[in-house]
């Protein structure tokens, strides 16, 4: 599907004459989202739409509150990835109050918080959302198709995933004190050192959690290469990749500058100081969603949208910090003599960074500075910060304008899932054209747009769960909004 | 990375879970009863029981659950029964995939699944809630709730056993 084709598949030329096909909610991810889909009288679909209903509110929401509160409150935003807001939030804060480089003791804390999170994140991602699919085919039995459908059918592999979240929570817990919002890291550095009792806890693990996390790695690469070709043309499509990396080119998760690369691998910034991300990122509203779509401003919204993340990050990095990863990372490129582009690649990249971020703790656990060591440091006050992070699903920038008063004027989030918002919709549309085009719809086939988004593991964040919710209703309605069919799935699996 | 023997003799016999978002209103009840319990707890060593704070209830919470004698599941509800409902839950396996979270009966088959053994008696307490929205406050239709369900719940907490909180069961509605 060409470029082209693909975009022209984002607005129908006469929708009014189309019936309209709806998936809601998309499954398995964080949050809600719904697909649209357009289909003409011979099932040809003629528009694909991702919708997203993001929580711009929050930015309001913090607006007039104390900024040293702002760190706590973030981490309200989101179940899965707390920890990355709080430190993206406390990153920027870090400048406002005049102290941009931490104390080697606290930015070494800080770091082993982030790589907790990532691993426990990328575990839940793999083992508990993206596995059902990868282990059990995208056209198998719907009420199998979960994480309990894993641990019935793969115990062992169920057990390891449980553990390794487990090991990545455990991380989270003895440094802020609690699996889920904690606090941990305040404006200028942390607020306590790791206690020797708890680092010599993780160490007892370490070694284990390594040892499945590279067993994880093996597993993405062989269900990716079984069915390679498969894979490499599912949702799949040419983009720029952004993300942070080290001065030298090294992966980085957790400060670095920013480097954009386009389809081929060449460069188009480098090394950008993340509080220039307006200078080279900006965002285009489109009356049909509510979320934004980020571009690169030297191409133009037309060819700067690009993808973040850990397909992102591994091909946008000259090399990993940790030998393991460094050894993946080689075999992973070998798909590709540029950037590796298959939406599914996503869950290999995603596994050699949580080996990646196992190592980085293993490192950082035999590091004496965490035991003791200065942790906060402070300078001279500014209005206004920026803290950028690589969070599990990607990018994160926090952007904060405080007034006179310490209250928070004016913030502005640009979360993972909102840099991936183009590719996201790039990929459902690719994926609606290929398998739903001209064919009666069946949950297997819808179930293949669900898989292409699941890849980029996004965040919609509602967090809200209540119980006996979230029913799965697809319609189909006639070009004159009347409803044709549904197909209903409940909350205990069951079709109607 | 499984519990030590160590770890397991002295794990508390009690466990009690509580989820939710603070920051959407009535979805908070579940965390902020449960706060009422560490309060309770540290002010009564001797109680013997342990907390589990999170947003949702996942697969891994299977380890907390493990080798207790009794668990307890605070969470806010959209449909109970005001002011409260109090139920004993059953193993059931969740069929359903629309989220990664998991209702308490699945994680009790969770549990039976992944770690071979059945799961220790598990109550529910599900406090009516009615608005959810981001940055809500608790309401006050839920916050009478709750003060109710935290009177129950304390003297739940005198008598710490599947034999002595099954008379007191307040289902909504009979069972089957």
């Amino acid at each position: 599907m060409t470029p082209a084709a693909n975009l022209a598949l984002e607005s129908a030329r006469r929708p009014e004459t189309l019936k309209r096909v709806a998936i809601e909610p998309v499954t398995r991810v964080e949050g809600h989202g719904k697909v649209t889909l357009l289909l003409d009288a011979e099932n040809r679909v003629q528009q694909a739409r991702l919708h997203i209903v993001e929580f711009r509110g929050f930015e309001k929401f913090i607006q007039g509150r104390p900024y040293w509160e702002v760190p706590v409150l973030v981490q309200r935003l989101c179940g899965i990835c707390p920890v990355s807001h709080h430190l993206a939030a406390t990153k920027a804060l870090d400048r406002v109050v005049g102290a941009p480089k931490l104390t080697p003791t606290a930015e070494k804390l800080r770091r082993l918080l982030h790589y907790g999170q990532t691993l426990q994140s990328h575990a839940l991602h793999f083992f508990h959302l993206a596995s059902p699919d990868l282990l059990f085919g995208w056209d198998a039995e719907p009420g199998r198709r979960n994480v309990v459908g894993v641990i019935e059918a793969h115990p062992e592999i169920a057990l390891k995933g449980v553990r390794l979240r487990r090991f990545g929570q455990e991380v989270i817990r003895v440094l802020s004190g609690k699996r889920v919002h904690g606090v941990f890291a305040v404006p200028g550095g942390v607020q306590k050192h790791l206690a020797r009792t708890d680092r010599d806890l993780l160490l007892k693990d370490i070694g284990q959690a390594l040892l499945w996390c590279r067993e994880a790695v093996g597993i993405a690469r062989r269900l990716y290469l079984e069915d390679r070709e498969e894979n490499e043309r599912f949702g799949a499509f040419h983009s720029n990749f952004v993300g942070l990396t080290a001065p030298d080119g090294c992966f980085e998760l957790y400060e670095g500058g920013l480097r954009a690369r386009d389809a081929k691998g060449g460069t188009i910034f480098d090394q950008v100081d993340p509080s220039h991300y307006l200078r080279h990122l900006h965002e285009e509203v489109k009356s049909w969603s509510y979320m934004k779509f980020p571009f690169i401003v030297a191409l133009g919204n037309d060819e700067g949208w690009y993808r973040v993340g850990p397909l992102a990050r591994v091909n946008n990095a000259d090399r990993m910090p940790t030998p393991l990863a460094e050894e993946a990372r080689a075999d992973f490129r070998k798909l590709s003599e540029g950037p590796v582009q298959a939406t599914m690649a996503y869950h290999w990249a995603r596994m050699i960074e949580m080996l990646c971020a196992a190592e980085l703790i293993r490192q950082l656990l035999e590091d004496p500075d965490l035991l003791e060591g200065d942790l906060l440091r402070g300078g001279e006050r500014v209005p206004e910060g920026v803290g950028v992070i690589e969070a599990p699903r990607g990018t994160l920038i926090h952007h904060y304008r405080v007034d006179e008063n310490d209250a928070i004027e004016k913030a502005n989030l640009i979360v993972s899932t909102t840099h991936n918002n183009t590719a996201m919709n790039t990929a459902v549309r690719e994926v609606a054209a290929r398998y739903l085009s001209g064919h009666e719809l069946t949950e297997g086939l819808l179930n293949r747009i669900e898989v292409a988004i699941r890849a980029y593991d996004p965040c919609l964040s509602c967090a809200t769960h209540a119980l006996g919710r979230m029913p799965l209703e697809v319609d189909l309605v006639d070009a004159d909004g009347n409803r044709v069919s549904r197909i209903r799935r409940d909350g205990d699996g069951s079709i109607g | 990375m499984a519990p030590s023997g160590e770890e397991v003799l002295s794990r508390a016999p009690l466990v009690v879970f509580g989820w939710g978002n603070e920051s959407r209103g009535d979805d908070g009840l579940g965390p902020l009863l449960l706060q009422q319990v560490e309060d309770l707890a540290r002010a009564c060593p001797a109680l013997g029981l342990e907390t589990v704070l999170d947003f949702q209830l996942q697969v891994e919470h299977v380890e907390d659950l493990a080798d207790r004698r009794l668990a307890l599941f605070l969470d806010a509800s959209r449909s109970a029964e005001p002011p409260f409902e109090f139920t004993e839950l059953r193993e059931q396996r969740d069929s359903s995939f629309t989220s990664h979270a998991l209702s308490p009966e699945a994680l009790l088959h969770a549990h039976r699944k992944v770690l071979g053994t059945a799961p220790p008696p598990c109550f529910l307490l599900a406090v009516r809630g009615d608005g959810f929205e981001l940055g809500d406050s608790l309401s006050r239709s839920a916050s009478g709730n709750m003060a109710e369900a935290w009177t129950f719940l304390r003297s739940l907490l005198t008598c710490p056993t599947a034999e002595a909180w099954r008379p007191r069961l307040r289902p909504a509605r009979p069972g089957p």
